[in-house]
């Protein structure tokens, strides 16, 4: 039973503090729990659809359709991440400047929303076809431990549940002011360790194979597999043995956060002399 | 602002490159892996323990010969990878120093393990 608690926690770890910062980024914008609630039930759902097909998943592209799998869904989540940055960079400020536009922003709210509702889905996915295919694999199995191992499997659910609330509660103690700039800088930092563990994927496959020495091993730091070390490996793309694409993609999704959010930026800007 | 476009689309450029270059890298590099059988079965690989050259792509033929799912997974070879129950799968190791690399599976992850070491 423990042995299926730590499998199951382990796996719905990542997504618990996905969730918990989309809920903490999205804490002022109405309709906000269905659109989330509605991004787990979809990737749940996904997670059973891609556990059924798990097998005929991996024949594809010569026995390398799940890296290619994980990476493409991957890839969408740093799309949708970088696109919400953008848009909260052109809006945001506009939210901060005028409180009483306040309801015409809400009704734009639901733009990042979907954004963030389909980041929810794909940590959900990602992570849950494994807990489907393993308690799956548990309850087909005759035998009298069937019962006490999928007991471990919802606790260690219902402890995955505990680390987004945790999150959660933990981000709203940041006043609102910083926390619009901390929760940019989480999902800037979120979305290039995604990139980063895409790129990961497509090594695994053997489909980028440049750049793949190992720049440093800092596991005996702090290994990628402790609990901290995967702490940070969701947050931050923290990796204790990184080649030299991961870290460049890395960077380059920074970069490109970064560059975006100043060019839509400063649009306002050069328009309000104009005004005044 | 037309500095900061221009630098997007450098970036972009270089990337395009950059995944260009690779693709027709990748096609030569692979001819020249090692491949090795193993398969699982009964919650055991088989061989236990497999070796490989150093500095050379391994190419692991795995056969998952049990009904369940397993994950077959390596932390320092790197390796994560999801086996439906009768089937086989296909595991790229990029590579290693000479060395001794633990793999095992991911859901039973005590008894389950193997190794694949690298001279």
């Amino acid at each position: 039973m423990l042995a299926a608690l730590i499998i199951v926690f382990r796996e719905v770890f990542e997504a618990g503090l996905i969730i918990g910062i989309v809920l903490a980024v999205t804490r002022t914008v109405p309709g906000r729990n269905l659109w989330i609630g509605g991004g787990v039930l979809a990737g749940v759902a996904a997670a059973c659809v891609v556990a059924a097909f798990a097998g005929a998943l991996s024949q594809q592209f010569a026995g390398m359709g799940q890296e290619l799998f994980n990476a493409s869904i991957l890839g969408v989540a740093v799309v949708m991440l970088t696109w919400h940055n953008v848009w909260m960079a052109r809006h945001g400020s506009e939210l901060a400047g005028e409180m009483r536009a306040m309801g015409r922003a809400v009704a734009e709210g639901s733009k990042p929303l979907l954004a963030l509702a389909v980041v929810v889905g794909v940590a959900v996915l990602r992570e849950g076809s494994e807990v489907v295919l393993f308690l799956y694999g548990v309850l087909a199995t005759d035998g009298g431990s069937a019962g006490s191992v999928a007991l471990g499997g919802f606790a260690g659910l219902a402890l995955g549940a505990a680390v987004c609330l945790l999150t959660y509660f933990g981000l709203l103690r940041i006043p609102m002011r910083a926390l619009f700039t901390t929760t940019t800088v989480l999902i800037a930092l979120l979305a290039a360790g995604m990139a980063a563990q895409a790129t990961a994927f497509l090594e695994q496959a053997n489909w980028i194979t440049a750049l793949n020495t190992v720049v440093w091993d800092s596991g005996w730091l702090l290994s990628d597999s402790s609990f901290v070390g995967r702490a940070l490996h969701t947050l931050i793309g923290y990796t204790d043995q990184p080649t030299a694409m991961e870290l460049t993609v890395y960077l380059a999704v920074l970069l490109v956060t970064f560059v975006l959010m100043r060019l839509t930026r400063s649009a306002p800007k050069v328009a309000q002399p104009a005004h005044s | 602002m037309s500095v900061a476009k221009l630098l997007s689309k450098s970036v972009f450029t270089a990337a395009a490159v950059c995944l260009a270059s690779t693709l027709s890298i990748g096609v030569v590099q692979a001819q020249q892996a090692t491949e090795i059988e193993l398969s699982y079965k009964d919650k055991k690989f088989t061989p236990a323990e497999i070796t490989a050259p150093a500095n050379t792509a391994v190419v692991i033929k795995f056969k998952n010969l049990d009904a369940k799912a397993m994950e077959f997974e390596s932390k320092t070879l790197k390796v994560e990878k999801v086996v439906a129950g009768s089937t086989d799968a296909v595991i790229n190791v990029r590579p290693q120093k000479p060395g001794r690399y633990e793999f095992f599976d991911e859901y039973n992850e005590k008894t389950a393990r193997g190794a694949l070491v690298v001279k």
